[in-house]
């Protein structure tokens, strides 16, 4: 066993080593550890967070979601019901304009009827006189006459 | 064993367990011891401070991933033991803890390594190759552990005398475990050796395991070809010891100081 002056330089030494290691090397260690403890503690918060947002958010789309079908279908409903209305108006306008146009063919019908009928009757009270005329020619003056084939033309 | 053929066995052993030495007396200075560990302590304080400088809050790199576990185990260890608060505990845990360890790391290098390369050296150099020592194992000389453990004492006297006081500080030393006037002395004389026997009971373990360590190497070296299963059995049980070794003298250290801290 020797002691000596060794033990001096060596406590020395060992000194300026502990104040080395408390100044330049602990605290900033020290420091990055916790930093980083505190980075990984907000990471798995903000985790925890987003996966409570991402649950509501799920939420409400789904509620969402459900009222849009709710929506959808009313919407459905009101235009079959609109859609229906809308036909059965256009037929009954339909029927209608139909009822109408042939009403008026038939007038119209009518009336060329009854314009062809004049037109016959006049044609043949003049084929009437003219027949007659062609059998009694000779006997009947037709300015004498044409009182009566007028009269004959309005009975026909 | 590959010094020249003139020398014994106790000469051998004698050698390597001889420090290289300068000055007279008292004012002696093992240049080996010292040389190798303000080495070693050198070498862990640029390290960990290396890792300390580009120390992150990201993702930290392999080196200071294990800076970090060391610092961790050891500030661990402290706030489990130390009740009080101090800037200055844990870092000194560290210190030692790492220094401690890479002292004692210097151990599992083969003996005769370092030894004969300084030999070599000293020999070129101009000296007697005979005359040139070099031990290598800063924790096998007893300067090393008495000044760490000496160092630990004085900051268990100064820790009690900032949390208690002198008056508290004495008294503790007087009133205990016999709290009566008449038993000061006696009181006097046990407090006085238990707490001369924490420094005393730090320095000579780690030096006795180390210094016992370092001759069973040495006499493993000895005995020729059956030294190599010998030595690898040796090592790896020793790769216990000075861990061990270590961590006892850290915990030991922040147990004290954390029993001089506290109030009775």
């Amino acid at each position: 066993m020797n002691i000596n002056a060794t033990l001096i330089g060596q406590t020395i030494a060992f000194i300026v080593f502990v104040w080395f290691c408390m100044k330049f090397v602990w605290p900033p260690i020290m420091k990055a550890i916790e930093e980083r403890q505190k980075k990984i503690a907000d990471g798995l918060a903000a985790g925890e967070r987003a996966e409570k947002d991402l649950e509501q958010a799920q939420q409400a789309i789904s509620e969402q979601l459900a009222e849009a079908k709710a929506e959808a279908a009313r919407l459905i409903d009101q235009a079959k019901k609109r859609g229906s209305k809308i036909v059965e108006e256009e037929t009954q306008k339909g029927n209608a304009e139909r009822e109408k146009i042939i009403a008026s063919g038939y007038a119209e019908v009518e009336s060329e009827r009854n314009r062809i009928r004049e037109e016959l009757r006049k044609q043949l009270a003049v084929l009437a006189i003219s027949g007659a005329e062609k059998i009694i020619e000779r006997e009947i003056d037709k300015q004498a006459h044409n009182d009566i084939i007028e009269k004959l033309a309005a009975e026909l | 064993m590959s010094t020249g053929e003139e020398q014994t066995v106790s000469q051998y052993i004698q050698h390597h367990l001889t420090n290289a030495a300068v000055g007279e007396g008292f004012w002696t200075w093992h240049i080996d011891t010292i040389g190798w560990s303000v080495f070693l302590g050198l070498l862990f304080l640029w390290g960990f401070r290396k890792a300390a400088k580009k120390s992150t809050t990201g993702v930290p790199g392999k080196w200071q991933c294990f800076v970090e576990m060391c610092v961790e185990f050891v500030d661990t260890s402290v706030k489990d033991s130390f009740s009080g608060k101090s800037k200055l505990i844990a870092p000194l845990g560290l210190t030692i803890f790492v220094w401690v360890f890479l002292m004692n790391l210097m151990d599992l290098i083969p003996v005769d390594w370092l030894p004969m390369a300084a030999q070599q050296i000293g020999g070129a150099m101009g000296y007697e190759p005979h005359n040139v020592y070099m031990k290598v194992v800063p924790t096998t000389d007893l300067n090393t552990t008495l000044a760490l453990a000496l160092s630990v004492f004085l900051l268990i006297i100064f820790y009690s005398i900032k949390i208690k006081g002198v008056g508290g500080f004495v008294k503790e030393l007087t009133m205990q475990p016999f709290n009566h006037w008449a038993f000061i002395p006696v009181n006097f004389i046990l407090e006085t050796v238990t707490l001369i026997a924490k420094p005393a009971s730090l320095a000579l373990r780690l030096f006795g395991n180390l210094y016992a360590g370092e001759l069973i190497f040495i006499l493993i070296a000895l005995i020729g070809y059956f030294q190599l299963p010998l030595h690898f059995a040796w090592a790896v049980f020793h790769i216990l010891v000075i861990v061990l070794q270590a961590f006892i003298f850290m915990m030991l250290t922040i147990v004290y100081l954390s029993m001089a801290s506290e109030e009775h």
